[in-house]
């Protein structure tokens, strides 16, 4: 049991080809090859994070500032975000490209992680931050630069699921 | 100090800089003195300018950038302080307005500095290598300029009179200041 390398690389080198220069981290278990990855990466800037929130702020100020980024969060991060997402990336029309590690799913075994599961989608419904699974490694790549697409065209949050199949190697 | 006096101490060195303000009274008093296309008010999300001064200071290492923030949107998000510090932008002054109240409520409503909370400490504490607190016109102006020069991130905390300006209104749009202040940034790009 351990955290998919070669999914991760290819969730990587995904937004590499999307133009992504800076990540901003909370790192967590799924995430770590990720963040491994930014951080031997001398064309990435990694901003690793005290508290998710402050990664809406970095984000616009890159976005305003003409570098494309991206966070990486956990969903329960996701929930910490949420003023930042409304009162930032939302009212002020911010590209904002989510990564959120989806734990708490079918398969989870951790009973902490499962109520933050349980209310994710929901959350992004409410908040109308449309988003997409990756369970599958052929779907990254498209996905993740779709999902970058849309987020440029109508300057909003859009999120991606990182997903147990994707992530997870039982 | 009245914190419209040391906005106006400072303008000429913010006039030509990336400015972030965070919300309420210092962006309508710095509005007043004069609004800039490098300024960006940040009207809401409180805590997050500046996280937001930071990606603009990381991604664009060639601009230095100035953070307009109060006490009561830095003590919600405290966290900023370890994170300036951690990547240490040399190009990045975190200006801090102390009045120890949430002034666009009401003065009664005291923050946490207002009972011996010590922000430029904090942030000492947090491994930030510049900081100062002042107290006078005189003393930001020489703790500003010297911030400025000595090119090293820094944290200054102004004491000022819990006291806002008549009005908060500003004849400029949110997103009118968006786009305006990102196509600034586009032209300025080296």
């Amino acid at each position: 049991m351990s955290v998919s390398q070669v999914n991760s690389k290819i969730v990587y080198d995904a937004l590499k080809a999307c133009g992504i220069r800076l990540l901003s981290v909370l790192p967590e278990t799924w995430l770590v090859h990720l963040v491994t990855l930014a951080d031997e990466d001398p064309e990435m800037v990694l901003v690793r994070l005290a508290k998710e929130e402050e990664g809406v702020g970095i984000s616009a100020g890159a976005h305003l500032a003409g570098v494309r980024s991206a966070m990486l969060l956990q969903n329960h991060g996701f929930l910490a975000s949420v003023n930042g997402i409304v009162s930032l990336a939302q009212l002020y029309r911010i590209p904002l490209l989510l990564l959120v590690s989806y734990r708490g799913g079918f398969g989870e075994e951790h009973p902490w992680q499962t109520e933050g599961g349980g209310v994710t989608e929901a959350v992004l419904a409410a908040l109308r931050i449309p988003y997409l699974s990756l369970d599958a490694p052929e779907q990254v790549a498209v996905r993740v630069r779709e999902a970058q697409t849309l987020a440029l065209a109508n300057l909003r949050p859009v999120a991606l699921l990182l997903c147990r199949g994707l992530m997870w190697e039982d | 100090m009245l914190r419209v006096d040391a906005l106006r101490a400072i303008y000429p060195e913010l006039a030509s800089r990336i400015v972030v303000t965070n919300m309420g009274a210092a962006p309508a008093e710095l509005f007043s003195l004069g609004h800039q296309p490098g300024f960006f008010y940040l009207e809401h999300a409180m805590g997050l300018a500046s996280s937001l001064g930071l990606g603009i200071a990381l991604a664009r290492p060639e601009l230095q950038v100035v953070v307009v923030d109060g006490d009561g949107s830095v003590l919600m998000n405290l966290g900023t302080f370890t994170t300036l510090a951690r990547y240490r932008p040399p190009n990045l002054v975190h200006l801090i307005f102390d009045n120890e109240v949430l002034l666009s409520v009401g003065r009664s409503f005291t923050t946490a500095t207002a009972t011996g909370s010590d922000l430029a400490a904090i942030a000492a504490a947090a491994g930030v290598p510049r900081t100062a607190t002042v107290s006078t016109e005189e003393e930001l102006r020489q703790a500003f300029a010297a911030a400025l020069a000595a090119r090293e991130l820094a944290v200054l905390v102004a004491k000022v009179e819990p006291v806002g300006p008549a009005s908060y209104s500003m004849d400029l749009h949110m997103l009118e200041n968006r786009f305006q202040f990102q196509r600034h940034l586009a032209a300025g790009r080296t």
